[in-house]
C-alpha cells in the first residue's frame, strides 16, 4: 500500500520515537509512506487561535501541495492529530462553503479540487489493514501489559469535521491494542483533554489536568497510558508528578513491541518517564 | 442598556450576539444555560467566566468584558463542548473569533503569555515555513521575560536529542509569507 504522507513538525523533535516506531511498524506492514514535496507547518493550534483565516490557509497551501503531486496516492495520511485536525478543518471548509473556499483559494493561491483524502494513521490501520493481517505479525502478544487508550481531543473533535466514529467513547486504538494481545482497560477519560499548549504558559494547571488522567487511569487499574499524540504524550510524560509516573507509550511503539520490530530501544531512551523497567518486569523488553 | 454584574458594569453592545453568528455562523442565541459546556471543560477552573457563562454576555452585548476576559486566552479548542452542548453551539469557534478581535483591537490582554506565545508561533512559521522548537521557545522566554521555568525539563529535552538546534526552511516560503500578508497582517497591522 502506497500513501502520501504529511508527517508534521515534531517527527524530527519531540516525537522523533513516534516518528521511528511509524516507520518500523508500516515497512513491517507493506506500507509505503511517501512524504510530501516542500510542506509546511499546519499551524498547529497556534494560527487558528490567533487568526482564523490564516489557521485554515496553511493547511490548505499543505493540500495545494498534494494536489500538486498527482503521481502519488490521494489518500493524504497524517500521524499527528494536531495536523489531522487542521488539515481537515480546511478541507471541510473548503468542501463544505463556498464563500470560506473562495476566500481560502485567494488567500493560499490555488485552485481546490476536493480529490485529497485526509486520513489519520490510527484510522488507515484501523481499517485499512485486515485484523488477521495485524494477528499474525504478532510475536510477543502483550497480554500482561494493563493500558488506557488515551485519543485526547484532536483526533476526534469536532466530529462533524474530522467525521471519526463516536466521538464521546472511539475505539480504533482499544481495537489495535487488542489486536496486539494488550489487555485494555475501560474508562470514561479517553478523549479529556490534556492542557495542550497551556504546558507552557500554565504548567501548574497542566500538571492538576495531568495528574487526574493519571489517578483515573490507575482507578481503571492501567499501568501505561498509550496515545497517537504528540502533545498528550509530552504533556503526560512530562508533567505527571509522584513517585511512580505511568509510562506514556505510542500506538506504534506497542505495535512494534507486540511485532517484535528491531530499534525499540532507541525509542525508549528518548521518553521521559523510563518505560524500561515496566517492560522488563513483564518480558517485553 | 447597560448592566452591573457582581464583578463587572456591562457597557451593552446591542447587536453583539448577532455579529457573532454573522462571523462565525455559530447561533449562539440557542443556548438555554444547561452549563453541560462548562462541565466538560477541561480549563473552567481556571476562566473569568466559563463557557455558559460566555453565552450569557453575548446576549448581554458585553463584548468589551469578553474581549477583555481571561476566559478566551484559557480555551485550548478541545471542542468539548460542542461535542457535548445539546443544541450544538460551537463555543470553540466563538473563541477564535473573540481571541481575533481581542488582537485587532489591541486590548490589554490578561494572559499576555498565552497571546504571546501564539504569535511567537505564528511567527516562526512565517520565519520558516515549519516549527523551530528552539528559536521559538528562546523568543518566548526573552519577551515573557519567564526565564527560569522548565528550564530542567528543556535541558532534559535537548540531551535526548528532542530540540534540534538549526532551522531549516521550507521552499516555498515566499507563498507562507503571501499567506500572512493576507491574513494576519492585513488584520493585526501595526499590532502585529
Ligand atoms: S452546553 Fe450549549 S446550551 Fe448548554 S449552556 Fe453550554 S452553550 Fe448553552
Ligand atoms: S473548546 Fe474551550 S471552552 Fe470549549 S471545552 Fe474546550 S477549552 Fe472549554
Amino acid at each position: 500500500m502506497k500513501l502520501s504522507y504529511y508527517p508534521g513538525c515534531t517527527v524530527h523533535s519531540t516525537a522523533i520515537e513516534y516518528s521511528r516506531s511509524i516507520d518500523a511498524v508500516s515497512q513491517a506492514l507493506g506500507i509505503e509512506l511517501r512524504e510530501i514535496e516542500d510542506w509546511n507547518c499546519c499551524g498547529a493550534a497556534a494560527a487558528h487561535s490567533i487568526h482564523r483565516d490564516l489557521g485554515l490557509a496553511l493547511p490548505a497551501r499543505n493540500i495545494a501541495q498534494a494536489q500538486n503531486q498527482a503521481e502519488m496516492s490521494r489518500d493524504l495520511v497524517t500521524s499527528c492529530p494536531g495536523c489531522f485536525n487542521a488539515l481537515k478543518r480546511a478541507d471541510y471548509a473548503l468542501k463544505k462553503d463556498e464563500d470560506a473556499r473562495r476566500e481560502i483559494e485567494e488567500i493560499a493561491d490555488f485552485h481546490y479540487s476536493g480529490e485529497i483524502n485526509i486520513r489519520s494513521l490510527i484510522e488507515i490501520l484501523t481499517n485499512d489493514i485486515a485484523a488477521e493481517t495485524l494477528r499474525g505479525k504478532v510475536k510477543k502478544p502483550l497480554e500482561k501489559l494493563k493500558l488506557v487508550c488515551y485519543y485526547g481531543c484532536a483526533l476526534v473533535r469536532p466530529h462533524a469535521v474530522t467525521g471519526l466514529e463516536n466521538p464521546e467513547n472511539p475505539m480504533m486504538m482499544d481495537t489495535l491494542m487488542e489486536l496486539m494481545g494488550a489487555d485494555v482497560r475501560d474508562w470514561s477519560y479517553k478523549t479529556d483533554c490534556c492542557g495542550a499548549d497551556l504546558a507552557l504558559t500554565h504548567a501548574d494547571l497542566v500538571t492538576t489536568i495531568v495528574g487526574r488522567l493519571a489517578d483515573h487511569a490507575r482507578e481503571a487499574g492501567a499501568d501505561a497510558f498509550v496515545t497517537s499524540c504528540g502533545l498528550c504524550q509530552a504533556n503526560l510524560d512530562m508533567r505527571q508528578s509522584g513517585p511512580d509516573p505511568l509510562p506514556v507509550f505510542y500506538f506504534t511503539e506497542l505495535m512494534g513491541t507486540a511485532m517484535d520490530l528491531p530499534g525499540r530501544d532507541g525509542w525508549w531512551r528518548k521518553h521521559i518517564i523510563n518505560p524500561m523497567s515496566l517492560l522488563s518486569g513483564l518480558g517485553y523488553a | 442598556m447597560d448592566y452591573q454584574l457582581s464583578n463587572c458594569a456591562i457597557k451593552s453592545a446591542p447587536d453583539f450576539s448577532n455579529e457573532i453568528i454573522g462571523e462565525t455562523g455559530v447561533r449562539v442565541d440557542r443556548c438555554y444555560q444547561c452549563m453541560t459546556c462548562t462541565l466538560g471543560c477541561p480549563v473552567a477552573e481556571a476562566m473569568d467566566y466559563p463557557p455558559n457563562q460566555v453565552m450569557r454576555l453575548i446576549d448581554l452585548g458585553a463584548r468589551e468584558v469578553l474581549l477583555g476576559s481571561k476566559t478566551i486566552w484559557m480555551c485550548v479548542s478541545c471542542e468539548n463542548c460542542f461535542a457535548r452542548c445539546p443544541n450544538e453551539i460551537d463555543t470553540g469557534a466563538v473563541m477564535d473569533y473573540l481571541r481575533e478581535e481581542a488582537t485587532a483591537a489591541g486590548v490589554k490582554v490578561p494572559e499576555e503569555r498565552i497571546q504571546l506565545l501564539h504569535r511567537l508561533f505564528a511567527e516562526n512559521i512565517r520565519a520558516f515555513g515549519k516549527v523551530h522548537e528552539a528559536t521559538m521557545l528562546m523568543n518566548y522566554k526573552l519577551k515573557s521575560r519567564d526565564f527560569f521555568s522548565d528550564m530542567g525539563l528543556g535541558l532534559k529535552l535537548f540531551l535526548k536529542g528532542k530540540i534540534p538546534l538549526f532551522p531549516a526552511k521550507i521552499a516555498g516560503l515566499d507563498k507562507v509569507k503571501k499567506i500572512f500578508g493576507k491574513t494576519y497582517d492585513k488584520k493585526f497591522g501595526d499590532k502585529s
